[in-house]
């Protein structure tokens, strides 16, 4: 079953066309990576299907409805989450109240609640406790290190409790040992709890041993699609990146 | 280490101590009348700046036009009581309440018109805001009596006891304002304002409905200033356009949250007390000339490069440091005491 599919999605930044009738599908409970040269609109399609930037044209379906243009705030009550590839968690605030930021908020009373009293508290202490942030908690946020906050800002999406959550560039600027685990969180999140992945990446190894299924986009165009054995011998592939 | 349990209570202690150092000074601890009246203006700058604080303070959007709605209180104030014929003396602190409602009901369109822009633009558009209903309360005279302004009821109350009732209804006031400012601090409503102050965009990508969040913080900011413009209004007896809505105020505000610490729930109140006694001697001083202003600009200034974080956080930083420090020493301390023994038998071992 199909969670999400971007239809012949088009955007452009006045003339520079950063999608041009885009189409992807990505399927429930899988690891799909979206592939691509810098400049081919990876980031650009995040934006549109989180509600970022608006289309000009197309459709984007969650679960069969339409989300297209739906406002960032809707559309991750919708159970959408993402990353930024420049990580952007909120640097004033300690970690754990990072956490709560990201808890629903359905009800007018829940809104005026104590946060710290919330039933969201001991979730995010185990969350914090899974990407080993818990002896951080009462530190400010911006005050941790680069892969500590990009840990940070993948675990406070898990509040939520999305259907699925949009990575761009979760290995960026990482050490080795950092990627592995990111690696490690992501499998086990798809694993247990069912979470659906989209991942953009450019550390090829990374998505090749983590991904499904990979896009790759070129000038705002999918251009091929597949299991990753099948992808990375594609020569439409291999001419975007090599430029062959 | 002192635990967070034991730390807390000292804080409840100390809360209530400060409580009842306020509560009993103007009848106990003030030495003169003129005293108690540089109280009287300390409070009502507490409530202001508490009140600008949860709009502010919480979301990051500095406002520098609240005096918009310190002169909409005092203004529904005077009017009330010429229309209602209320007599001065307890009564119309009745209306205090009516008249932050009816701040908080024109806050609302005002609000969601500025709020439609976004910092430096949203600073200009505030400020705006103050010159026009100082505009219209001149031109409107069939209303609010133009530039001659509106005067108060005269109270019964005489000196020694002529401030008491200011003061105490300013004190309840300010009780009450903070503590709503500390209950939406600790709330997931005020959490969401203090992403926004973080990172808008990103707070909206979280689910914070950020538009709907600032809004309300701006109505509930505006109920506590006009509250206080009403009391100063009462107190001073008159209102007239330039007093009501005077930009002047709102430095007075800015002043104060900055001094103290923006965002924070005990950051304005330390500003409004040091920078009300501070204000009341400069006018007393240079107010003819108009050398007030120009020192609060300065004064304004040498704050944003020597404390850009106000004193509160500062010293709540400092305070963090120093707990850290002290966790490391502590911590360094126990792995030399579980070495000790093995090194012990190594020398022991060494010997045999």
């Amino acid at each position: 079953m199909m969670l999400l599919e971007v239809q012949a999605v088009s955007k452009a930044f006045g003339g520079i066309q950063a999608l041009s009738t885009c189409s992807i599908a990505v399927e429930q409970g899988t690891i799909t990576g979206l592939i691509g040269p810098n400049g081919s609109g990876k980031t650009t399609l995040f934006n549109v299907i989180t509600g970022y930037e608006k289309v000009d044209s197309g459709t984007i379906l969650l679960n069969g409805k339409s989300i297209t243009n739906s406002k960032p705030d809707v559309v991750f009550s919708l159970g959408i989450g993402r990353t930024f590839q420049l990580t952007r968690i909120f640097p004033h605030l300690t970690v754990l109240e990072n956490m709560h930021i990201a808890a629903r908020r359905e009800h007018l009373n829940e809104l005026f609640s104590r946060w710290s009293s919330t039933h969201e508290q001991r979730q995010a202490l185990e969350l914090l406790d899974l990407v080993n942030l818990l002896s951080h908690k009462d530190d400010l946020a911006g005050n941790l290190s680069y892969g500590q906050k990009k840990l940070l800002e993948f675990a406070l999406i898990l509040v939520a409790r999305p259907q699925m959550i949009l990575l761009d560039e979760p290995a960026g600027g990482v050490n080795p040992t950092m990627i592995n685990e990111i690696r490690r969180y992501i499998r086990t999140l798809n694993q247990q709890k069912g979470i659906t992945f989209l991942v953009v990446e450019h550390n090829m190894e990374f998505v090749m041993k983590l991904c499904d299924t990979v896009n790759v986009l070129h000038r705002g165009t999918t251009i091929a699609g597949g299991p990753p054995s099948v992808v990375r011998t594609n020569p439409a592939v291999l001419d975007a990146y090599l430029g062959a | 280490m002192i635990s967070t349990r034991v730390s807390r209570l000292i804080g409840i202690f100390a809360l209530i101590a400060l409580v009842i150092f306020v509560g009993i000074f103007p009848v106990g601890i003030a030495p003169n009348d003129a005293v108690n009246t540089i109280a009287v203006f300390t409070l009502i700058g507490a409530i202001a700046v508490v009140g600008w604080n949860i709009f502010s303070g919480y979301t990051g959007y500095i406002s520098l036009g609240h005096a918009v709605f310190y002169g909409f209180g005092a203004y529904t104030f005077g009017l009330a009581c010429l229309y209602w014929h209320i007599p001065g003396g307890w009564e119309p602190f009745l209306l205090l309440p009516i008249t932050g409602l009816v701040a908080g009901a024109f806050a609302f369109p005002l609000g969601w018109i500025s709020l439609r822009t976004q910092r430096h633009t949203f600073i200009v558009i505030s400020i705006a805001w103050v010159f026009i209903f100082q505009l219209l309360a001149y031109n409107l005279k069939g209303f609010t009596g133009g530039s001659s302004g509106v005067f108060m009821p005269l109270t019964p109350w005489v000196a020694p006891y002529a401030d008491l009732p200011f003061y105490y209804i300013a004190f309840i006031i300010l009780l009450i304002a903070v503590f709503v400012s500390w209950w939406i601090r600790h709330s997931k409503f005020g959490l969401g304002l203090l992403a926004i102050r973080d990172d808008e965009d990103r707070a909206l990508g979280l689910g914070v409905k950020t538009n709907a969040f600032k809004l309300t913080a701006y109505v509930i900011s505006a109920f506590f200033v006009a509250m206080a413009g009403a009391i100063f209004a009462y107190y001073v007896g008159s209102v007239y356009p330039e007093q009501g809505f005077n930009p002047a105020v709102d430095l007075t505000i800015v002043l104060m949250g900055f001094l103290g610490g923006v965002g924070t729930v005990a950051g304005p109140l330390v500003g409004a007390l040091f920078v009300t006694p501070f204000q009341q001697w400069l006018d007393l001083q240079f107010g003819g000339q108009g050398v007030n202003l120009v020192i609060y600009g300065a004064l304004f200034l040498v704050i944003i490069l020597l404390l850009p974080r106000g004193i509160v956080p500062s010293l709540q930083e400092k305070w963090r440091n120093w707990k850290e420090a002290r966790q490391t020493r502590l911590a360094d301390r126990t792995r030399n005491l579980n070495k000790e023994p093995s090194s012990a038998l190594a020398e022991r071992g060494g010997e045999g």
